[in-house]
Order: C-alpha cells, then sequence, then structure tokens
C-alpha cells in the first residue's frame, strides 16, 4: 500500500489550558477529497490550524507524504505542500487580484499539478475579469475564489479548505462544489470542512464526523448519509 | 509681525525638518505594521546614526564624498546594529505582551544612552559644514544654508522610494500583506523571520540615515533619542499608523508647524503640536489616512481569575506587616528611614499605575505626567501662594485628577499601542512645559523651597505620614477594585465588545479609572515634593514612569500587594547603584529590564498564573 497522502495520528490540540481536540486519527489518501464535518465549535478549523502549525500547544504526529511535519513552522510546512484556505477568508484588502495570486507563488512541485495565474484564471473565469481588483472591493464569494487560488498558485499537494461554503450564496456554493471536483479531476488532494452535509456528499469520498474535539463517526459518504443516527446526532440537517 | 519672506524662509526650514521626521517615522510606522511592535528604541538608532556619522565623516576625507559616504556607512551600521537587536532580543518577545515589548525596547533606550555616553562622551558634539553645500541660499533677502534646502528633497525621494519597494516588488507588497495578516502570509510560506529582520534593518536604516544627515544643522546630544521617538509617535498617530503616506503629510504637517511655533509661541510649540494632534485624533480617530485600527489582542494581562478577595490569614498577614513597619523606625538607622520613606511614597505612584495596568489593562506610558502634576500643584501652592501643606497635598490631589480628567478623556478613545504612545506625548509634553517655562516653573531649576509643618519636620513623623498615607491608598485603590465600578473596568480589561455588549459604558468607566489613578499618583508627586522640599522637570520625565513601571513588573503585575513590594526592592537597588555606580546604572537598569522579561518568558504574570494553575496568560 502506497503511503497516504496525510496521516495524523493522536493529534491533541489546545488552546492555552483549555484542550479542544482529542486523540484525533486522521487518514487522507492520494487525491481523494475527505469531508470533517461538525457542528459550530466541534474543533473542525482547530484541525486546521493544529495541521497547519498555527496553534502551537499541540502533540500527536502529522506526516504529509510520508514526512514528519509536526515539529516543523509554518511556513516550513506551506513549503512542504500543504495549503491552507481559512475559514475567514482573509484575502490582502490592499492588493489586487493579480498581487494576492502573486503573493502565493511558490516553486512547481514533484508529483502536484502545476498552476499560473493563466491556468487559473481559466479555472476562475470569474477572477480573470478583475485582475486589477483591490482585494477590499471583492464580495465574498469572490473573496472565496480568490483564496483557493492563491492557495493553489503555491502548487500544493494537499488543500485544506475551511468551511468553503459558509457565508456564500447559494449560487455561489453550486459553482465552488464543481470548482472542487475539477480540482479533484486534476490530481489535488482536499480536506474539507463542513456543516452541510448536502454539500459535502456532493464532493465528498470519505467523511470524519467530529463532536466537541472526538472523531465520533469514519466511512465513507454514503455510509454517512446512510446513517441517519450520526446525522441526527451530530450534524445540522 | 514677521514679513512674508521671514515666514517662507521658515517655511522651506519647517520643511527640511520635516524630512528628517518622515525618516524616522516611517521606519517607525514600517516596523509597527509588520513585527507590531512599539520601538521606543527607534530614536536610539537616530542618536546612533548621528554620532556614527560623527565619527565616520570625520575620518574621511573633507569632500563632498567623504560627507555622504559617511552618512551612507554610518546609516548601513545603524541598520546592521538594528538587525542584530532584532534577532537577539526583539524576536523573542513578538507573542508578548506589548507593556513587555515596551519596557525592553526602553531597556534598550538605557543601554543605548550609557553606551554612547561612555563612547562620545556628555559633551554636544558639532560636525563641520557639509563640502559643497556650505553656502547659503538667499530667497527674498533671507539667507538659507544650501543643505537645509537639500535636506527638503530626502523626504519626498524616500516617500517615494519607499512606495516604490511596497507597491512595486513582490517584496514590498509581501510587507504590506505582512502588515495586514501575519499568520496568512506564513501559511503562504513565507519565512517571517527573515521578513521581519529585514523590515527592521530598512527602518533602522532609515533612523540612522537621518540621524546622520541631522549632524551638519544640530548638534548630536544624548536628547536627541527621547525627543526624535516622541516627535515620530506624533506623527505616526496623526497619519496613522502604519501608513507611510500618512507618515508623510504628517511630518510636513509638523515640520511646518514647529517652524512657525518657534516664531509665535516659542515657549509652546510642542503644546502647539499636541493641539494639532488632539484635533486630528477628534475628527479622524484612526489619524490622517489610517485605516481601521488594528485589532489588539485583549486580555494581554488578563486573567480568567478574578482577583481573589483576603482571606481573614492574609488580612491578618498584612496588619501583621503594617504594624512591622510602624515598629521599624525604632530601629532603623536614619538613612534607611530616609529610603523607607520614599519606598511608601513610590509605592503608592506604582500602585496607582498597577491599578491601570493590571486592573485595567491600560499601558500608561505617560504615567509620570500625575505624578509631576501632583509634585509641581503643591511646589507652585506653597511657594507661590504661601499656603500650608495640606492645601498643597489637596492642589496636587486635584492637579493630578484633572491631568487624568484630560489626557483620559483622549486616551479612552484609543487602544493598546496608540494609547501607550499618546500618554507618553502627554507626559512629554508637561516635561518641555517644565523647562521651556521659566517663570512659572523655575525651569531646569525647579522650584525649591516647600517647607513641612513644624510637627512634620522630623524624618520620623514624615516617615509616618508616608506609611499612612500608603496604607490609605492602597486600601481606597483595593476598596475601589471590588466595588461595582472595579468590575466593571476589568470587565472592560478582559474584553471591551464585550462588556459593551452587556451595558458597561467602558470609555466612561476608564476615564474614570484616569482620573483615580491620576489623582493617587498626584498624591506621591506632593509628599515626594513635601520630602525633598523641592521639585524637578525630572518628575514628568519617562525615567520617572519606567522607574514605576518597573517596581509593578518587579512586584508582579497581577498581585495587588506587588507595587509596595516592587518598589522596596527596586528603590533600594536604585539608590545603591545610583550611588556607587553613577556611570553605569543606566546600562544596568536597561539590561536588567530585558533580561528579567526575556527570562521569565511570560513574565511575572505568567509565573503568578502558574502559581494559581490557571489558563495561558
Ligand atoms: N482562539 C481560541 N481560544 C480559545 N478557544 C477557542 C479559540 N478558537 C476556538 N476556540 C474554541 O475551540 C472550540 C472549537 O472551535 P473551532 O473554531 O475549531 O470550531 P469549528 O468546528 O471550526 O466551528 P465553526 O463551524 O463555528 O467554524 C470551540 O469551543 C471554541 O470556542
Ligand atoms: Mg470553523
Amino acid at each position: 500500500m502506497s503511503t497516504p497522502m496525510l496521516e495524523v495520528t493522536g493529534l491533541n490540540a489546545a488552546y492555552g489550558q483549555a484542550q479542544i481536540l482529542f486523540d484525533m486519527n486522521l487518514k487522507v489518501r492520494a487525491n481523494e477529497v475527505v469531508a470533517i464535518m461538525g457542528r459550530n465549535g466541534a474543533g473542525k478549523s482547530t484541525t486546521f490550524k493544529a495541521l497547519m502549525g498555527h496553534l502551537k500547544n499541540r502533540s500527536g504526529s502529522v506526516r504529509l507524504r510520508g514526512e514528519a511535519i509536526e515539529k516543523l513552522p509554518v511556513y516550513q510546512i506551506a513549503r512542504r505542500g500543504l495549503g491552507f484556505v481559512p475559514e475567514d477568508r482573509r484575502i490582502f484588502s490592499e492588493l489586487t487580484v493579480l498581487e494576492n495570486l502573486d503573493l502565493g507563488r511558490q516553486p512547481p512541485r514533484e508529483g502536484a499539478a502545476e498552476w499560473t495565474v493563466e491556468t487559473l484564471f481559466d479555472a476562475f473565469p470569474n477572477l480573470a475579469a478583475m485582475p486589477d481588483r483591490p482585494g477590499s472591493d471583492m464580495s465574498g464569494g469572490e473573496q472565496q475564489m480568490l483564496t483557493i487560488a492563491r492557495t493553489l498558485m503555491g502548487n500544493p499537494y494537499l488543500v485544506l479548505l475551511d468551511e468553503p461554503s459558509e457565508g456564500v450564496a447559494p449560487v455561489i456554493v453550486e459553482r465552488l462544489a464543481r470548482l472542487i471536483l475539477d480540482l479533484k479531476a486534476k490530481g489535488l488532494t482536499i480536506l474539507l470542512s463542513e456543516q452541510n452535509l448536502a454539500f459535502a456528499a456532493a464532493l465528498a469520498d470519505r467523511a470524519y464526523v467530529l463532536d466537541r474535539g472526538h472523531i465520533v463517526f469514519e466511512g465513507t459518504m454514503a455510509e454517512l448519509s446512510a446513517n441517519e443516527a450520526v446525522c441526527r446526532a451530530y450534524l445540522t440537517m | 509681525m514677521y514679513d512674508a519672506s521671514t515666514l517662507f524662509a521658515q517655511l522651506l526650514n519647517g520643511l527640511s525638518y520635516s524630512s528628517t521626521l518622515f525618516l524616522v517615522a516611517s521606519g517607525l510606522a514600517l516596523i509597527f505594521g509588520v513585527t507590531k511592535i512599539v520601538n521606543f528604541a527607534h530614536g536610539s538608532f537616530y542618536m546612533l546614526g548621528a554620532y556614527i556619522a560623527l565619527t565616520v565623516t570625520n575620518a574621511l576625507p573633507t569632500t563632498g564624498f567623504g560627507f555622504w559616504g559617511g552618512v551612507v556607512i554610518a546609516a548601513l551600521v545603524v541598520g546592521a546594529i538594528g538587525c542584530l537587536i532584532e534577532v537577539t532580543i526583539l524576536r523573542r518577545i513578538y507573542q508578548a505582551p506589548e507593556v513587555f515589548q515596551i519596557l525592553v525596547t526602553f531597556g534598550l533606550v538605557l543601554v543605548f544612552q550609557n553606551l554612547i555616553y561612555e563612547f562620545w562622551g556628555p559633551d554636544e558634539v558639532l560636525a563641520p559644514r557639509v563640502p559643497g553645500l556650505k553656502g547659503a541660499v538667499t530667497i527674498f533677502g533671507e539667507r538659507i544654508p544650501q543643505y537645509n534646502i537639500a535636506l527638503i528633497f530626502v523626504g519626498p525621494v524616500f516617500l517615494g522610494l519607499l512606495w516604490w519597494l511596497t507597491h512595486r516588488t513582490r517584496w514590498g507588497r509581501l510587507i504590506r500583506a505582512a502588515t495586514q495578516d501575519r499568520e496568512m502570509v506564513a501559511s503562504l510560506g513565507v519565512n517571517q523571520k527573515t521578513l521581519f529582520t529585514a523590515v527592521f534593518f530598512i527602518g533602522t536604516f532609515l533612523a540612522g540615515l537621518a540621524g546622520a544627515l541631522q549632524i551638519p544643522k544640530e548638534s548630536a546630544n544624548l536628547q536627541m533619542d527621547i525627543n526624535i521617538v516622541v516627535e515620530a509617535f506624533v506623527i505616526v498617530v496623526i497619519g496613522g499608523m502604519g501608513s507611510i503616506m500618512g507618515a508623510f503629510l504628517a511630518a510636513v504637517l509638523v515640520g511646518v508647524i514647529n517652524a512657525f511655533g518657534v516664531l509665535f509661541f516659542p515657549q509652546a510649540v510642542s503644546v502647539l503640536i499636541f493641539l494639532v494632534m488632539v484635533l486630528v485624533l477628534v475628527f479622524r480617530p484612526n489619524g490622517l489616512l489610517g485605516g481601521r485600527m488594528v485589532a489588539q489582542r485583549p486580555g494581554d494581562l488578563s486573567i480568567d481569575q478574578p482577583f481573589r478577595l483576603p482571606t481573614r490569614a492574609m488580612k491578618q498577614a498584612m496588619l501583621a506587616a503594617v504594624l512591622a513597619l510602624a515598629l521599624l523606625p525604632l530601629v532603623l538607622p536614619l538613612y534607611f528611614e530616609v529610603i523607607m520613606t520614599e519606598v511608601f511614597i513610590l509605592a503608592i505612584f506604582a500602585g496607582s499605575l498597577h491599578f491601570l495596568l493590571s486592573v485595567g489593562g491600560i499601558v500608561s506610558f505617560g504615567h509620570a505626567a500625575y505624578f509631576g502634576l501632583g509634585s509641581y500643584a503643591a511646589a507652585l501652592v506653597a511657594t507661590r501662594l504661601g499656603l500650608p501643606m495640606a492645601a498643597g497635598v489637596l492642589a496636587a490631589m486635584v492637579a493630578g485628577a484633572g491631568g487624568g480628567l484630560l489626557f483620559g478623556w483622549f486616551c479612552t478613545r484609543l487602544k493598546g499601542v496608540y494609547l501607550a504612545m499618546l500618554t507618553l506625548a502627554f507626559a512629554q509634553i508637561l516635561f518641555t512645559l517644565s523647562i521651556q517655562m521659566v517663570s512659572v516653573t523655575g525651569g531646569d531649576n525647579g522650584i525649591v523651597g516647600l517647607t513641612r509643618p513644624s510637627w512634620l519636620n522630623s524624618h520620623m513623623a514624615y516617615y509616618y505620614l508616608a506609611l499612612a498615607a500608603a496604607v490609605l491608598a492602597t486600601r481606597l485603590m483595593r476598596r475601589a477594585l471590588y466595588a461595582p465600578f472595579g468590575f466593571a473596568f476589568r470587565a472592560g480589561r478582559d474584553s471591551l465588545a464585550r462588556s459593551a455588549a452587556i451595558g458597561i459604558d467602558t470609555a466612561r468607566i476608564q476615564w474614570g479609572a484616569f482620573v483615580l489613578s491620576g489623582a493617587f499618583a498626584g498624591l506621591a508627586g506632593a509628599l515626594m515634593a513635601y520630602h525633598r522640599g523641592s521639585v524637578f522637570p525630572t518628575d514628568f520625565s519617562v525615567s520617572t514612569t519606567v522607574d514605576a513601571l518597573v517596581m509593578v513588573l518587579v512586584g508582579g503585575v497581577q498581585s495587588v500587594s506587588g507595587p509596595l513590594i516592587g518598589a522596596l526592592s527596586y528603590h533600594f537597588v536604585s539608590v545603591e547603584l545610583i550611588r556607587n555606580l553613577a556611570d553605569y546604572w543606566r546600562l544596568i537598569l536597561g539590561l536588567f529590564i530585558i533580561v528579567f522579561v526575556l527570562g521569565v518568558p511570560q513574565g511575572i504574570v505568567g509565573a503568578f498564573m502558574n502559581r494559581f494553575g490557571k489558563g495561558e496568560r
């Protein structure tokens, strides 16, 4: 069996004294789309912050393509090919679309899809229409697209997508879903967090359900959709 | 009145000073924007630039190349020193509460002052005229040095360079991106450490350059550092935090006001600039070109656990301690009696700062203002009006409270570092006024001849008065702490937004705290004035504030008895230091502050937290 793209074992994380994640085990195989599901405050964003190294107060092992990254600083983790799209988008509002993209640029990576501004503009036609617009003048959906595109400029192996559908108009949600499927088709591996079961079901191969920092369910998307008890107890319907 | 040509000449002189101000302030803004460190040592890099340039230009041939080359070399050396400081010291405190950052950079100020004093001596040093620009230009019949004219262009040129750097290069855009969101920049694979070091290099290079360029105009002296850094703070606040264009506009404004102020209100230039700052802040709270206020990390010094009400055992212990202190004069030699009297007075002062700092989370970096207001009010009432001591003490408390009322009004409209800068600016203005308004304040000589009533003339009597005052003041401040007012104040410290949501008028509460704190600091000032029999401008000085801050720091930011313990240990040590190692006390104090803050990683707060087993900071 080949090494998984991402393998997390025994991940614990805390803000100060308050422990949020408990002994989490996750596995994402190459070219898979995996969803972490759970209600508000379940610990989805915390998981991503811990994986990315933003949350220093953590223990456990994180391996990206077999390489241990849990001791590395944030920028080194990013340079190993882990991309991060945070939930609050965080585009650089003073900078234009092109400048935002440029800051995400990293050298191409062996075995990962290679992105340029041109190929990204093909994949994100609405961004191509506004290359010189400053980030502050973009709608929430456009900002979400830009954050994803900016992360792709780093040619990552795996992208952590934190609640991409949150606070975005339904039309855009649909477009986002298609985009994510396109990215998967191009070979990208994605770990996304989601509250919306329908959205996740359309995209993900497998899912983990998180409740107050514990993984309470693990299985394929079909298994999760069929498991009414878990859905009712831990997910917003 | 002055004629038009004089005014025009003065305008040009002002603009040439604007260039200097801009170089310093833009470096400060750049460093603050990216690292979020308020670099109090920025003025020290400016001063260092001036002194190094003196040495280097003296060593080089006296040609145009020699001078300009020397200036650039000096700036580069200063930049390199800046890098060294960033890598060895500042890098460790990026996550620390801002009061610790301010203290560490102020520790650097002391170290640099002492080192420069060691290497270049205490006297002012003037550079020779600049080869090639020795003459003067005659404009409308007024002679203006060529060098000043040349300097006018330096500001715009560097504005252009900085604009080009931050808008036209990827690296510069990274700086702007990091100014907005450091974490995200790291998530994109950018090494923040190198970015920060590089930004620090540019910032300190600019400061060093400004200092080096200043030497043909102004003799290098050991007061340059604080003077310029306060002006740079004012400019950064007026221009809008982190905005380089804003810093430029503000530098021009301040430079020109300075130039005209010297003509029309020679004694009150600093007040004029301060009034302009107030006007700007009233109409544009974020400065001329500032965006929204930088989100501050709230609760930096906060704890989840409220202060505890004293238990019976604690009360008994305190009572025993007070009794012991009361019996002390029976056995103490006179020298210690005097020192202990000062300790009590300083404990009141430190306590008033502690009240704002650890209870309200307000970094009052100009706390000496209230102390000085108190001491001068007492001195004026005593010597000019000839009123008895009680009146002097009352006037001091009213003056301190009035200062708190006035400054608090502005300060509670700002947060975090803005507030620290503004309080420092206030204190510095009073400091300058106390030196310049000779007819009222006696200038550098201060006011002497305060006399105590005869029943307080003995050292022992005054010892008991100071002890009683300290006990009473501490008790009153504790009362306030556990009153509804105190709870609301602490709520504001922990989260301004949430306290506002539950209907607490945080600005009013904080304003009240300023008044209360000011009154007690004023009391301390008055007691010190009557203790010494005299008052001096140093009562307003930064080092007086720092003394109090260090006492609070040493005593423990979160412990209510901290100020007394801090005053006790700090005052004895500093008195001995100044007595025995007068030439090095700044160096030692500076290093002590730096090592103390770095050595106790989460500072005293952390130690306290550990003891009480509570969460992160
Ligand atoms: N900076 C922080 N400090 C302390 N506790 C935090 C912090 N951020 C989040 N928490 C707590 O951690 C828990 C998990 O939060 P997290 O943001 O990971 O949830 P989430 O699953 O992403 O929720 P949402 O769907 O609302 O985004 C919550 O209980 C939250 O209150
Ligand atoms: Mg979240």
